[in-house]
């Protein structure tokens, strides 16, 4: 059985297609996502916060929205089979959490040294240290030297947009690399919030394996030596000047999608109030919890910004840089004990004393706005000498 | 792939790499070769940098020489000696990471069902003894209980060849080996048996000391796996570099091992039989 659906052009599903309000999960609102991105295959593996959408993705298999779909062995596996089905020329979709993304570490970097354009979902959660299913982002920081294209979404909608349009920033011929579009896990995936969705009979336009700087593994495209004198056989100076020239293409590739991110999702990052001097900047669930921490602080006269980091991976080290270019203060709130975005956000500024790496939960916690609030002003005290 | 993919326009014929038009010109695509014509048309593998007297080159030539249809095959692989000869090959080979490649193979396989529903895509797995019995055992069991339309061949020299004669899940017991210091402590691991009972459709344990066997079993095992089900070889390619044996007594040590413990040996079921008769 296969589902009867329009296919439309990715600006008409994005921007133009009218849409009417629903009250979903994000769980369900990566199903909405997936009956619209003409996926052909997909493969599953439980794991806790990740496992209600890969249901309801086999629903949509059931369903004939998509061609096929199994339950595979191991997380591992499940990368391994995606990748092989990616090779084979056609467009899939997996997600995982947490220990199930470490347990697939080893194929993250296969994907994007390859080019193959596979969107997975991280419901992100905490990893054996120590054991928690609970709501964390560590893993991200695990993933940034992957090659892989890293989006972060606030929300349902932000979720459902998003792995809509890492498809079609991953397949642009001069990008054609792997997206991982990453949420907080029950935060996101296990509450009701307003989606705004087009109909469910408007899909995208099917991937296209010629469309792309690698063939398809089909025996189809000559020369048929595809492999030839691989690099990894040879030890010379030329076999590792072509790995690194390789390498370099691939993080040349994701610099290349940042025009196809500003198009398609309106920026890497969004600036809130730009002329403040004290900004809040994060990225998922972290921002929401900054919307509230800004409202209290304008109502106590405090005049702050929102920067709201969208795209990981490419990182915008420039954007950052301009928005808080009249910066004295930027406080960066974040869901994990390491801190990654705040030493990325230090990395790209000059004057990173300027950056306070926090306040950091981990562990199942939640983040109070007067948490934020609260490290806000302590901030702006000591840097006005009043302890 | 239709033979007119490969075969450039006359124009340009001459500007194309010597190698490409070898294989044009006297490649494996256009008409049905064997092991039988091993020497009489461009093998499909070429100067490889194997040791002398390796056993996995041979099993790979003789197995390259025996697909069916090598030109809508591809070869899914995995890191160690296998690969320095699959990556001669004509057709489409793939080695990412160690022990995927039943994951991977699983995963292209049912892709090319859905891109090309009409036409036979061969899957052929082709990788060593590590790979398979030791950290790709998982993968290549439950690919089989899955009942993917894959043949998986191992190249059992058993030894880890590349990482420098480690012993892997398929040594023999007793027998002295780097990380083995005193002798592997337990028996060859019967991934053969485990295909029996695990959903394969056609299973030959076999040595490279009978390459008619190992091509009837090759042609036999993907076609079975084209319409029945998995499919699996186990060939013996022994190893003279870390088996320490002098490179002419490869065939020799396979002919010994075959009359020892390596006899040749055929799993098929009734469903497969019936379907090579009607073929």
């Amino acid at each position: 059985m296969v589902r009867e659906q329009t296919v439309v052009s990715p600006e008409h599903l994005f921007f133009v297609a009218p849409r009417e309000e629903v009250f979903i999960t994000g769980s369900e609102a990566v199903a909405e996502a997936i009956k619209r991105a003409n996926v052909d295959m997909a493969i599953a593996y439980p794991i806790t916060p990740q496992s209600e959408s890969m249901h309801l993705v086999g629903d949509l298999y059931a369903q004939g929205y998509l061609k096929d779909y199994y339950r595979a062995e191991n997380e591992f596996a499940v990368m391994a089979a995606i990748h092989g089905a990616s090779l084979g020329g056609g467009r899939v979709f997996t997600a995982t959490s947490g220990p199930g993304t470490l347990r697939a570490m080893e194929m993250f970097p296969v994907w994007a040294g390859a080019r193959q354009p596979i969107v997975c979902a991280f419901m992100c959660r905490g990893v054996s240290l120590p054991p928690s299913i609970q709501p964390e982002n560590i893993e991200m920081a695990m993933l940034l030297d992957t090659g892989m294209m890293m989006f972060h979404a606030e929300n349902a909608q932000d979720f459902y947009d998003m792995i809509l349009k890492a498809y079609i920033i991953a397949e642009k011929p001069d990008v054609h690399l792997p997206v991982g579009v990453f949420v907080d896990g029950f935060f996101v995936t296990h509450t009701r919030d307003k989606v705004m969705l087009p109909a469910g009979d408007l899909k995208l336009p099917p991937y296209n394996p010629q469309h792309a700087p690698v063939p398809a593994f089909d025996m189809e495209t000559p020369p048929m030596r595809i492999v030839r004198d691989p690099l990894l056989i040879k030890s010379n100076f030329i076999s590792y000047a072509a790995n690194a020239s390789w390498h370099q293409e691939v993080m040349a590739a994701a610099q290349r999608a940042r025009k196809h991110i500003v198009r398609y999702m309106g920026g890497l990052l969004e600036v809130e109030n730009p002329h403040a001097k004290v900004f809040i900047a994060a990225s998922g669930t972290a921002v929401s919890q900054s919307r509230e921490a800004l409202r209290e602080l304008r109502q106590e006269g405090i005049d702050a910004g929102l920067i709201k980091i969208k795209s990981i991976r490419p990182f915008p080290e420039e954007e950052i840089v301009a928005s808080t270019v009249n910066a004295h203060l930027i406080v960066v709130p974040e869901f994990n004990a390491g801190g990654w975005l705040a030493r990325e956000i230090k990395a790209a500024l000059n004057h990173n004393s300027r950056v306070v790496a926090g306040p950091r939960v981990f562990g199942g916690m939640t983040m109070p706005k007067e948490l934020i609030v609260n490290t806000v002003k302590n901030a702006l005290k000591a840097r006005a000498g009043v302890s | 792939m239709s033979t007119k993919i490969i075969t450039p326009v006359r124009e340009f014929a001459d500007l194309l790499p010597q190698e490409y038009q070898d294989l044009v010109a006297r490649g494996p695509y256009f008409e049905p070769k064997g092991i039988e014509d091993l020497g009489t048309f461009k093998e499909i593998i070429e100067e490889h940098p194997h040791c002398a007297g390796c056993g996995v080159s041979l099993g790979i030539r003789l197995v390259a020489a025996s697909l069916p249809s090598p030109a809508d095959t591809v070869i899914i692989g995995t890191p160690g000696c296998s690969f320095f000869g699959l990556t001669q090959t004509a057709v489409n080979y793939s080695n990412t990471a160690f022990g995927n490649q039943n994951a991977v193979a699983s995963g292209l396989k049912r892709m090319l069902r859905i891109r090309y529903p009409d036409q036979h895509k061969d899957v052929v797995v082709l990788v060593g003894d590590g790979g398979i019995a030791d950290i790709g055992l998982d993968l290549t069991l439950h690919s089989w209980f899955r009942r993917e339309k894959v043949t998986t061949i191992m190249v059992d020299n058993e030894v880890y060849g590349n990482t420098g004669g480690q012993e892997s899940g398929m040594s023999k017991q007793g027998q002295v080996l780097n990380m083995a210091p005193v002798g592997k402590q337990f028996p060859k691991i019967p991934v053969f048996e485990m295909a029996k009972v695990s959903g394969c459709a056609y299973a030959v344990r076999v040595t490279v000391a009978s390459p008619r066997k190992v091509g009837r079993a090759v042609r036999n095992a993907i076609l079975v796996a084209r319409e029945i089900g998995p499919t699996y070889i186990q060939i013996y390619t022994p190893c003279p570099t870390n088996l320490k044996f002098p490179p002419n007594r490869t065939l020799e040590v396979a002919r010994e091992a075959e009359k020892d413990y390596y006899a040749y040996e055929e799993f098929i079921t009734e469903e497969a039989a019936n379907y090579l008769a009607r073929l």
